[in-house]
């Protein structure tokens, strides 16, 4: 169904003469700064998201080790509520939110669709730097108007009552917003408007389906939470009674507008996720992605669906009974498209011819930890059970398992197929086997403990539990197993840290179609692209995942061009 | 613990909480045999379709219909299933019998404080088995959660309206309160227990519990103490908490945050109460809620005087 097969009308050799690429071209920080260039601020998005990341990953770290123990081990109740909220804060609006689009969206997608840049360029760029400022106030809170402690929902009234850093953190995310909202119009139009000649819509690779998606939602959700920092900005300067009920507000209004944002944003993380995940089947089944149409079709689907179901986060708020059981409907309707998905991709394996390299088996712990994901989905779903497992631990497990289990281990596996295409070098596959079972086995260990620590009662945000012990003395040991995991995942994410910056320096360079893919990045672009991506605009004939009828990767006869570029490995 | 805990979940104590687990189990059954059912396909067609060789080149196949469509139904009618059955538990456990017996419930950072029809106030929650209780909760500073595990009973506290929750517990025993809407500072120590009891050894209770007039000031200062959930933070025996120890308090110098100081007599006692967080003593965050003065009458905050005093 994609594409009618002229194989060999396709042009064969973009390979540059004189071997300048968008890295050694123009060198310098300054350059670096002001680039236009999609492929290079895909890397700047790169480098802050990486700082950010190792940030919140050493806040999880204090709190974890806070948690090894009852009673206090390493920090007092201030600062472990304050510890946490700055994981919150870092890992959903510095890194989820803006990671595989801002990375790989802009690196990949103009390359998948044969376009030369984006549509927007300077505003691509501009994003970047608003996303910086963001960052930074965020950051740098602290320093100027105090520490929050709200935690990353920054729930009314609580967070009404204590200080100005408040309104200070949600004006910094709403900054960060901004960012999304222009990274997103630009997909938007780059996906409309610059596709080459041939890349029909039901040709457009899984991924770009899914940042369009992804940029849907980017759009039209991000403003929601501009305004509700406007309102609790009104709120606290003209003491309108909007949120505080001390001033006759309505503290779950503010529930209402969180989630309404916060909700979609879920599916601004997952979704790009889900888009990695059918490139990696697809290429490393060597087979053609099962259920194209409806896995391109449900990303949109879910985009919009996502909208509709913020509520089931609020079935013990005080919210009424009959909005509950609405949105617990809704909630189960956004899960059947995403079961399908899944479904999809290991039928994707099926008659394939089934690769495991690195990438491959960071898709297959998707597959693994995001189906657990899903499932405990549906459980805190079903309203009488939702009432015990809600804000407890059980929670906590079940959102780490679909952000970090679904969203980065994508993000993971997505930059370990593309490394080669970015950095023109390899990396060690033996170094990438190891540290993807370390944090296999250190996620599942952290994670899967805090299910039964949650479903058993234990609440979640809570500094010390050796009150608890008495009653439930079962959580000492369940929290020092989730710490100790932690480490083990803690390690494992530092080891391919090393493996990828020694593969900058020592890696073997990389050959120009290492995985044998069949989109127009690895096919038409070279390794690392040129400045301007391709030399000759692409034709496209086939659909992405077309193998069989990619000659020009393979030979005429199933042969063996890619073999020859692997053995030279 | 109990031998009707399981791995999963705690001890099972209410009406409903046996209706809860089951759908529970139900729902963790299905996903067990679905994760199982997707990721053994996974892994056998890992080995199965394993690459041979660098050329394989597989034929694209026809994808059956029939499959695809039995993964949008098979999922639909399971996901039916467990709406409608966590629907109609959900429904049993928003509405409370007619006969409830209702007990009110005041959240405040960070103490629980449960309000009897006769006037008796304890911190800790005692109810009779085997009779619904109806709980109307509110809370006077911000968002609070009442959780008893044993009960699969969680609901939110809100400062401006009532929230109801409802239980009939089904044996003796003690079970534990907790907050599951972080609250700030203390959230980790608002806890309070649940004391089942039978019905006649709850209403000797009741009985008990009512405060007598002609109680001396500081003992009345100490049921009072008690029930406001003061020791949260205040102890009474020199260590440490979020706010200063009682021992030795009164007549003793108080350093504050702005540099002055006081003599802690019973004025400073009085202030300290009703607007804590104008002087806040060194070593200390202005976390102390301020509802005191509106909640307690003029007697409450002279017997609780009267109490700080003799420490």
């Amino acid at each position: 169904m994609h594409g009618n097969g002229k194989p060999k009308t396709m042009s064969t050799n973009d390979h540059t003469a004189s071997g300048a690429h968008y890295l050694n071209t123009d060198r310098g920080l300054w350059a670096w700064l002001t680039t236009h260039d999609h492929k290079r601020i895909g890397i700047l998005y790169a480098i802050a998201v990486a700082i950010f990341f190792l940030l919140g990953g050493i806040f999880a770290m204090l709190v974890r080790t806070e948690l090894a123990a009852p009673g206090e081990t390493i920090m007092d109740q201030d600062q472990f509520n304050q510890t946490f909220t700055l994981h919150g804060v870092v890992m959903v609006f510095l890194v989820l939110i803006p990671a595989i689009p801002g990375i790989l969206g802009n690196f990949v997608l103009p390359l998948q669709i044969g376009a030369k840049d984006v549509a927007f360029p300077r505003l691509n760029l501009a994003s970047w730097y608003i996303f910086l400022v963001g960052a930074v106030m965020a950051l740098c809170g602290w320093l100027i108007v105090g520490q929050v402690d709200t935690g990353w929902t920054f729930y009314t009234p609580y967070s009404s009552d204590s200080s100005n850093a408040v309104l200070w953190l949600t004006s910094a995310v709403f900054i960060a917003g901004f960012a999304s909202i222009f990274t997103g119009l630009n997909f938007i139009v780059t996906v409309h408007k610059m596709r080459a000649p041939g890349m029909t819509w039901n040709r457009l690779p899984l991924f770009v389906w899914a940042i369009y998606a992804t940029a849907i939602v980017q759009v039209l959700a991000t403003p929601v939470i501009g305004i509700t920092m406007i309102l609790l900005f009104l709120e606290r300067l003209l003491q309108i009674g909007i949120f505080d009920p001390a001033l006759g507000g309505d503290p779950v209004l503010f529930q209402h507008f969180f989630w309404f944002y916060s909700h979609p944003a879920v599916y601004i993380m997952i979704l790009p996720a889900m888009g990695i995940i059918s490139e990696l089947m697809g290429t490393f089944s060597r087979q053609q992605v099962s259920g194209y149409t409806f896995i391109a079709l449900s990303s949109v689907a879910i985009a919009f669906l996502g909208f509709l179901v913020w509520g089931h986060h609020m079935f013990v708020s005080g919210q009424s009974a009959i909005s509950s059981i609405i949105f617990s409907m809704l909630t189960f309707l956004i899960g059947i498209p995403t079961g399908i998905k899944v479904f999809n991709w290991v039928a994707t394996m099926y008659k394939g011819s089934v690769w495991l390299q690195t990438p491959m088996l960071y898709a297959l712990m998707f597959l693994f930890l995001f189906t657990i994901g899903g499932l405990t989905g549906i459980m805190v779903g079903v309203l009488a059970v939702d009432v015990h497992l809600h804000d407890t631990y059980f929670i906590v497990a079940h959102f780490h398992y679909v952000m970090m289990g679904g969203a980065l281990i994508a993000l993971i596996g997505g930059l370990h197929y593309w490394w080669p295409k970015i950095t023109g070098r390899m990396y060690s596959e033996r170094a990438g086997r190891i540290a993807a079972l370390l944090v296999f086995v250190g996620f599942n260990l952290t994670f899967f403990t805090q299910f039964i620590l949650g479903s058993r009662g234990m609440p979640r945000r809570y500094h010390d539990y050796a009150e608890l012990l008495e009653r439930f003395p079962e959580f000492a040991g369940l929290h020092l197993a989730s710490t100790i995991g932690s480490f083990i995942l803690a390690a494992g994410l530092f080891m391919i840290l090393i493996y990828g910056l020694h593969s900058l320096v020592a890696g073997k360079p990389a050959p120009k179609n290492p995985w044998g893919a069949v989109t127009l990045e690895w096919t038409h672009a070279t390794t690392p692209p040129g400045p301007h991506n391709f030399h000759r605009m692409p034709l496209v004939t086939r659909g992405p995942y077309d193998f069989h009828l990619a000659d020009e990767v393979f030979g005429p006869h199933g042969g063996n061009g890619a073999a020859e570029e692997l053995s030279t490995r | 613990m109990d031998d009707q805990s399981s791995i999963w979940l705690p001890e099972a104590a209410s009406t409903f909480a046996e209706d809860v687990d089951g759908l529970f189990y139900f729902i963790l059954a299905v996903s067990v045999v679905l994760f199982v059912a997707v990721i053994g396909a996974m892994c056998w067609f890992t080995y199965r379709y394993r690459r041979q060789s660098d050329a394989d080149r597989p034929v694209p196949f026809k994808e059956s219909k029939w499959v695809e469509a039995s993964w949008i139904v098979v999922p639909t009618v399971l996901v039916a299933i467990v709406f409608t059955w966590g629907f109609r538990v959900y429904v049993k456990m928003g509405v409370a019998p007619p006969n409830a017996y209702e007990i009110t419930v005041r959240a405040a950072k960070w103490s629980w404080l449960f309000e009897y029809p006769n006037g008796v106030r304890s911190n800790v929650l005692h109810v009779p088995v085997s009779r619904p209780v109806r709980l109307k909760m509110s809370s006077s500073d911000v968002i609070h959660s009442f959780f008893v595990p044993a009960f699969r009973v969680k609901m939110d506290v809100l400062p401006n309206r009532y929230t109801y929750a409802w239980f009939e517990a089904t044996r003796q025993d003690t079970f534990q309160v907790l907050c599951t809407e972080y609250c700030g500072q203390q959230h980790s120590m608002m806890l309070s227990r649940v004391v089942v009891q039978s019905e006649d050894n709850f209403q000797a209770w009741l009985r008990e519990s009512v405060m007598d007039e002609s109680m001396p000031p500081a003992e009345r200062g100490e049921i009072i103490f008690a029930q406001q959930g003061c020791p949260t933070c205040h102890s009474v025996d020199g260590s440490a908490g979020a706010g200063p120890t009682l021992q030795g308090l009164a007549g003793s110098e108080r350093a504050f945050t702005d540099g002055t100081t006081a003599i802690a007599d019973e004025n400073y006692l009085r202030d300290a109460i009703i607007d804590p967080v104008a002087q806040v003593v060194q070593g200390f965050q202005p976390v102390m809620p301020g509802q005191y003065g509106a909640t307690l009458t003029t007697e409450d905050i002279d017997a609780l005087i009267a109490f700080i005093q003799e420490q």
